[in-house]
């Protein structure tokens, strides 16, 4: 295998580890700020007992979120040292606002969340609990625009050539509110959201089903729930005008979404296998016009194709389809199995339910799954491509680097976030089925 | 007519991403340096102690390196990306001690095992070791030089990385940070824990005073270009005069119980010994060795003036806050540490 090879699966392995944990924390981050304002406002025990729960879970997720973000920070230099000198005046700054912004807010408020909860009054372990889950939205919103400056480069002009080229900015405001970046936030964002919700559905459900922790298992259910069904709702939304963006900015990326090779109307898929040989999608099932009626308003306006681009500067369809479409079959899932939720909570049934409740306990691994899908399908859909129609993946490369090292630091890094998932997985085991304080000594101080 | 004072953002930066490893050495060195000493207290409790000494601020301190990291990103990418590649195996590695300290602090107390904990404090301890030492390798090799080309870029060979010089700032980066725990953890600590470890600081002194010595000696025979600007500016040598006064001040703070000023002293050595370093390096960020021509300095491995002109207003309007909190957060956990449920 080539050092490109080698130092594209390193990178794709080792960001779809790091990014099992933020969502979590940035999901679980906005569970406790409404638990904790539940506590304040009802002043009932049983919310601060919950919110001490959730906190030691979140806390151990931010850990190995932490621990592997540090790893991507790295990776920029050492595997793509021509990608980080063409980017780094452009967004060199989105990174530092970051680690200034977020990263301080986030570690220094965490510490009063988990360690303070007897050195700080009640009042003040809200405010921690609100700046850490501020924290933890401010680094998805640097990430995310410094991603989508790499979709939609606004705000910058080139300088040098051959080598020595490299963009430098232009205007700030244009880099950071660049075509792609607030569509794609919003549509992260309610990702992670759906990643807590559900997290937190999960574990509620299998205390019910146990029979344990009823009474916190019925409260973590309903805080959940409400989240998920507004985030798999409003997922919709941004997934649409995310959809709506990448046809306007990166038709390449929306034709392969799609496998839709000819210029014309366009279907959309439920499913089919692209064939990238005979350019055509096998045993597909769409709704002819579907596409075009939703990026265009119109079923008959044409949707750009792939063969508008040459070979070499085609994303591969195949990849891209089906990550996409198992994106989209995960988040309409979701929308329905929150509605049916909801149903039952109104019908009086939702805690009793086997059926639903097992459901539920499954329902972690969906947004988890989508949220992988999602960003395979945006990165590489935007494949040959590093920086959009200016540096290709190749070209962004380290010269140096030599096959050896790679194999050295991917095989290193397998072992170590194999070891490190299992530790997560069994400590995740211990702290749900420890459960939170007993209830009978609370409900006795509550009485009392 | 008023002069115009343009500020010399290059400079700022060279002195802002300073500031920020400064500030890393300073927060993660006294967490490194417990590290380095946890092996050796005994039982289970010493052990949790010296955990929880620094359990609420050792992340918050880690983000100080990653924040250098993307400054340097930001402002010299061209240093970014020669160091971060050229340096490949040394930087993993050191990656990989840093999430198994982070894991084990993370996971050490969480299963009653004997054999777990045990596990735990080795994997936590020799990760600690090894960060400093990497640490030392790294600031020895890019004062010492590495073969950069016209590419900007340097083949890192991994064993080339390691020698004599390099080592021994190895070595003595162990020793500051051991030194620099040592007197945290009698700060934090109480008891016989406070005294078994009071007893040790010493000893710390004493090992960092023969590194240093050593490194100043074979700094000056090896490395003339890190004395360059010390020749230029004499009244500097007051800087290492100020740290020699700081290390001396230790003991006597400690003898008189004075642990805060012992402390703060220990941060005032750290301080100097960046600022002597900063200042030998000067212009340079990284010097090319055998061709001088090609080093990275402030100036040809710098971001545009209007990126660096955005970062400083980002710097100013963040660093206040960024104190702020971590002076509030610092000042909710003072005082003696204490073992409760929400403990490591």
């Amino acid at each position: 295998m080539d050092v490109l090879l080698l130092s594209r699966i390193q990178f794709a392995f080792t960001i779809a580890f790091h990014y099992i944990y933020p969502p979590l924390s940035i999901g679980l981050s906005v569970i406790l700020v409404a638990l904790e304002a539940m506590f304040l406002a009802t002043k009932n025990p049983v919310y601060q007992i919950l919110s001490k729960f959730w906190t030691k879970i979140f806390a151990l997720t931010f850990a190995i979120g932490v621990a592997t973000g540090i790893v991507m920070e790295f990776e920029f230099g050492t595997n793509w040292a021509v990608y980080s000198k063409y980017v780094g005046d452009v967004f060199g700054s989105a990174l530092a606002a970051e680690g200034i912004f977020a990263f301080f807010l986030e570690s220094g408020f965490l510490a009063v969340l988990v360690f303070g909860w007897d050195k700080v009054s009640k009042e003040m372990h809200f405010f921690a609990a609100l700046m850490v889950c501020l924290g933890a939205h401010f680094s998805a919103v640097w990430i995310v625009v410094a991603n989508s400056w790499q979709q939609t480069p606004a705000g910058f002009h080139i300088v040098g050539e051959g080598m020595h080229a490299r963009a430098e900015i232009t205007d700030f405001w244009a880099m950071v509110f660049n075509p792609s970046s607030m569509d794609r936030l919003s549509h992260t964002l309610m990702g992670c959201w759906q990643a807590g919700a559900f997290f937190v559905l999960s574990v509620g459900a299998y205390y019910l089903l146990k029979n344990k922790h009823v009474q916190f298992a019925k409260i973590s259910m309903k805080v959940g729930l409400a989240l998920a069904v507004v985030a798999s709702i409003l997922q919709l939304v941004t997934g649409h005008q995310s959809a709506v963006g990448v046809s306007r900015n990166q038709p390449a990326k929306l034709a392969a979404f799609e496998g839709h090779y000819e210029t014309g109307p366009a279907a959309l898929h439920l499913f089919g296998w692209v064939d990238e040989q005979k350019e055509n999608v096998r045993w597909g099932v769409g709704i002819p016009g579907l596409l075009s009626m939703l990026v265009h308003g119109n079923p008959s306006e044409p949707v750009t194709g792939l063969n508008e681009f040459e070979k070499r500067d085609r994303p591969p369809a195949n990849f891209v389809f089906q990550t996409f479409h198992g994106m989209i079959a995960i988040g309409i899932g979701l929308i329905l199995l929150s509605l049916t939720g909801l149903f039952f909570w109104r019908r009086g049934t939702l805690f009793s339910h086997r059926g639903i409740l097992k459901i539920f306990v499954l329902s972690v691994l969906g947004p988890q799954i989508a949220n992988q899908l999602g960003w395979f399908s945006a990165e590489v859909g935007r494949q040959p491509w590093v920086v959009y129609q200016l540096l290709r993946t190749s070209e962004g490369l380290t010269k140096s680097l030599v096959e050896s090292q790679v194999w050295f630091s991917l095989i290193l890094f397998s072992v170590i976030y194999v070891m490190l998932f299992i530790l997560f997985l069994f400590l995740l085991d211990q702290n749900i089925k420890q459960g939170p304080a007993e209830e009978e000594q609370i409900e006795e101080r509550h009485y009392a | 007519m008023l002069p115009n004072i343009q500020p010399d953002l290059n400079l700022i930066w060279f002195i802002g991403v300073g500031i920020l490893f400064t500030g890393y050495a300073i927060l993660d060195g006294f967490d490194l340096g417990v590290g380095a000493l946890h092996l050796l207290t005994k039982t289970d409790e010493e052990r949790r102690l010296m955990i929880n000494s620094i359990g609420p601020v050792w992340d918050g301190n880690e983000v100080w390196l990653v924040t250098g990291g993307g400054a340097l990103f930001a402002a010299f990418p061209v240093v970014y990306a020669a160091v971060f590649s050229g340096f490949y195996t040394a930087f993993y590695l050191l990656l990989f001690a840093l999430i198994f300290r982070a894991i084990a602090i993370e996971f050490r107390s969480k299963q009653p095992m004997k054999w777990w904990r045990n596990l735990w404090d080795a994997s936590f301890s020799v990760s600690s070791i090894f960060s400093s030492f990497l640490i030392g390798i790294v600031l020895a090799n890019i004062a010492w030089g590495v073969p950069l080309n016209a590419e900007q870029e340097y083949a890192g060979n991994f064993w080339g990385l390691f020698h004599p010089y390099s080592i021994l700032v190895g070595l003595l980066t162990i020793s500051l940070f051991m030194m620099h725990g040592a007197i945290y953890v009698v700060m934090k600590t109480e008891g016989d824990l406070q005294k078994k470890i009071s007893s040790w600081i010493n000893k710390t002194i004493i090992f960092f005073i023969i590194c240093y010595a050593t490194t100043t000696m074979a700094t000056l025979l090896y490395l003339p270009h890190m004395t360059h600007y010390f020749k230029a500016h004499p009244w500097l040598f007051g800087l290492a005069f100020l740290n020699m006064l700081a290390i001396a001040n230790i003991p006597r703070e400690i003898t008189h119980g004075h642990e805060f000023r012992a402390f703060l002293s220990s941060c005032a050595a750290v301080v100097m010994l960046m600022a002597i370093f900063g200042l030998g390096m000067f212009p340079n960020l990284v010097v090319s060795n055998p061709h001088a021509e090609y080093s990275l300095t402030l100036y040809n491995a710098a971001s545009s003036q209007k990126t660096l002109r955005i970062m400083l207003y980002v710097a100013l309007l963040g660093l206040p806050l960024v104190l702020a909190y971590t002076v509030a957060v610092y000042w909710i956990f003072r005082g003696k540490v204490k073992l409760d449920k929400s403990s490591y």
